[in-house]
């Protein structure tokens, strides 16, 4: 299955693992990621002003992109854009939302940007757990080759994955997809009260305290659930889980560290595939020694 | 608002107040709905940060007063989780109430983040996710 791939900026450098496990665990599924060419910026946060059309020019202009995809046959009609980081995902579909139910604003947009093929509001933004789901979790559990049955994993669903609900890829009150998925793959998923509470996001640039203290009492409630390690969807979740550990530690001398994947290490890791599409190198807290006990013993 | 801070309560300030008719305008939401049950800041992760949190911010703009609603540091802390959204059993899209706060501050000329005064040392250490965001809400 070929399908147009919207990668995002941190995919190509702070997330650069999160790419790679991804595309090579997709290939094992027969899922053949085609980057969109010349594909920009999305924006990383959603622009919630009713008077705010610019901040939606990003957007469509990538989905204009996916119709010449299918225009080119690089894809054969294939108008769904996956993506993998949560907060593109909810961007582009916010924006998507907005222009297809205000064919005004739309007609504004494409206005403006009349040296392009004119948006026409068919194309479909999706998220790489979604399309699993959708080809059937089952299907990843044929392929499992290192167990992961002595693994407890919390999913830690963040926030632009399921909020608002008009665009979450399940319910935003009880969530259960990631859950499904972390069965599917032979994992223990934890049952744990944070995870969809927010690691406070973009504060991290300007009030590193209050994403401090919320990381903290995210990461300790997966540690008193029983979580070997955290996964996520997110690369600034990411970065505030993980990377922000370490100032966590400067706080709290006592906190026990705990590593926070990327769920498409985990399906690299089970697929049994090179350590290199694992890419650890970029995670923070190592994963190393939990899995050399739990899973490559 | 500082505290022992009088509250001057007016119908004149609710009807006719400039930056309040911008809020509506910006937000698209009728604040009041809100019959203020506060599951918004019961839900609020950052609400313990915020000198006011959510469902007191709406109440402010309720009574007409919405500078002390800007003069609190609340939106500034809101970080878009759009959990007080979801929470609101009287529809409220309370995050859109924040970001039009933020909003008409930044209209005013005045950004919340000086990018220049960002170090180089904090400039290289975060990712552009988190820069971009950043800018994105705090800066105009």
């Amino acid at each position: 299955m070929k399908i147009p791939y919207f990668p995002g900026c941190s995919l190509k450098t702070s997330a650069k693992n999160f790419e790679i496990s991804a595309i090579s665990s997709a290939k094992v599924l027969g899922i053949d990621f085609v980057e969109i060419p010349r594909w920009n910026c999305c924006g990383v946060v959603s622009s919630l002003s009713s008077d705010d059309l610019m901040h939606h020019l990003a957007p469509v202009r990538n989905f204009v992109r996916v119709l010449e995809m299918n225009k080119t046959k690089m894809v054969e009609n294939e108008k769904r854009m996956l993506t993998l980081c949560s907060m593109c995902y909810n961007t582009l579909k916010r924006s998507n939302q907005r222009v297809k139910n205000n064919p005004e604003e739309l007609e504004s947009i494409n206005n403006f940007m009349y040296r392009e093929e004119e948006y026409d509001g068919s194309v479909e933004v999706i998220h790489y757990l979604q399309l699993l789901d959708e080809i059937g979790f089952s299907q990843m559990t044929e392929k499992v080759k290192n167990s992961l049955e002595n693994l407890n994993v919390a999913a830690y669903y963040g926030c632009m994955l399921i909020r608002p609900k008009e665009v979450g890829i399940d319910d935003a009150e009880e969530p259960e997809i990631f859950e499904k998925f972390l069965s599917a793959l032979t994992a223990k998923p934890v049952a744990w009260n944070a995870k969809k509470r927010c690691c406070g996001s973009y504060l991290t640039v300007n009030n590193k305290d209050v994403v401090v203290d919320l990381a903290y009492g995210i990461l300790n409630d997966a540690r008193k659930n029983g979580a070997d390690l955290i996964v996520t969807a997110c690369p600034l979740c990411a970065f505030n889980l993980d990377n922000r550990q370490k100032n966590v530690l400067e706080k709290h001398p006592d906190f026990k560290t705990i590593p926070v994947l990327y769920f498409t290490q985990l399906m690299a890791i089970a697929f049994g595939l090179d350590e290199k599409s694992f890419g650890f190198e970029l995670n923070y807290i190592k994963p190393n020694d939990v899995l050399k006990e739990k899973v490559f013993k | 608002m500082p505290k022992n801070k009088k509250i001057v309560l007016s119908s004149a300030k609710v009807r006719s107040n400039e930056d309040l008719d911008k809020l509506k305008e910006i937000s698209e939401e009728n604040i009041f709905s809100c019959y203020q049950c506060g599951n918004c800041s019961a839900g609020c992760p950052a609400a313990e940060f915020m000198d006011e949190p959510p469902h007191k911010i709406i109440r402010l703009l309720q009574l007409g007063l919405i500078k002390e609603a800007m003069y609190a540091n609340s939106s500034w802390i809101c970080a878009a989780c759009i959990y007080c959204t979801v929470e609101c059993p009287r529809g409220v899209d309370i995050a859109k109430v924040m970001e039009a706060l933020r909003q008409i501050a930044l209209r005013k000329g005045v950004n919340h983040v000086n990018i220049d005064k960002l170090s180089e040392k904090i400039l290289e250490k975060l990712p552009q996710i988190a820069l971009i965001s950043n800018f994105r809400k705090f800066t105009l």
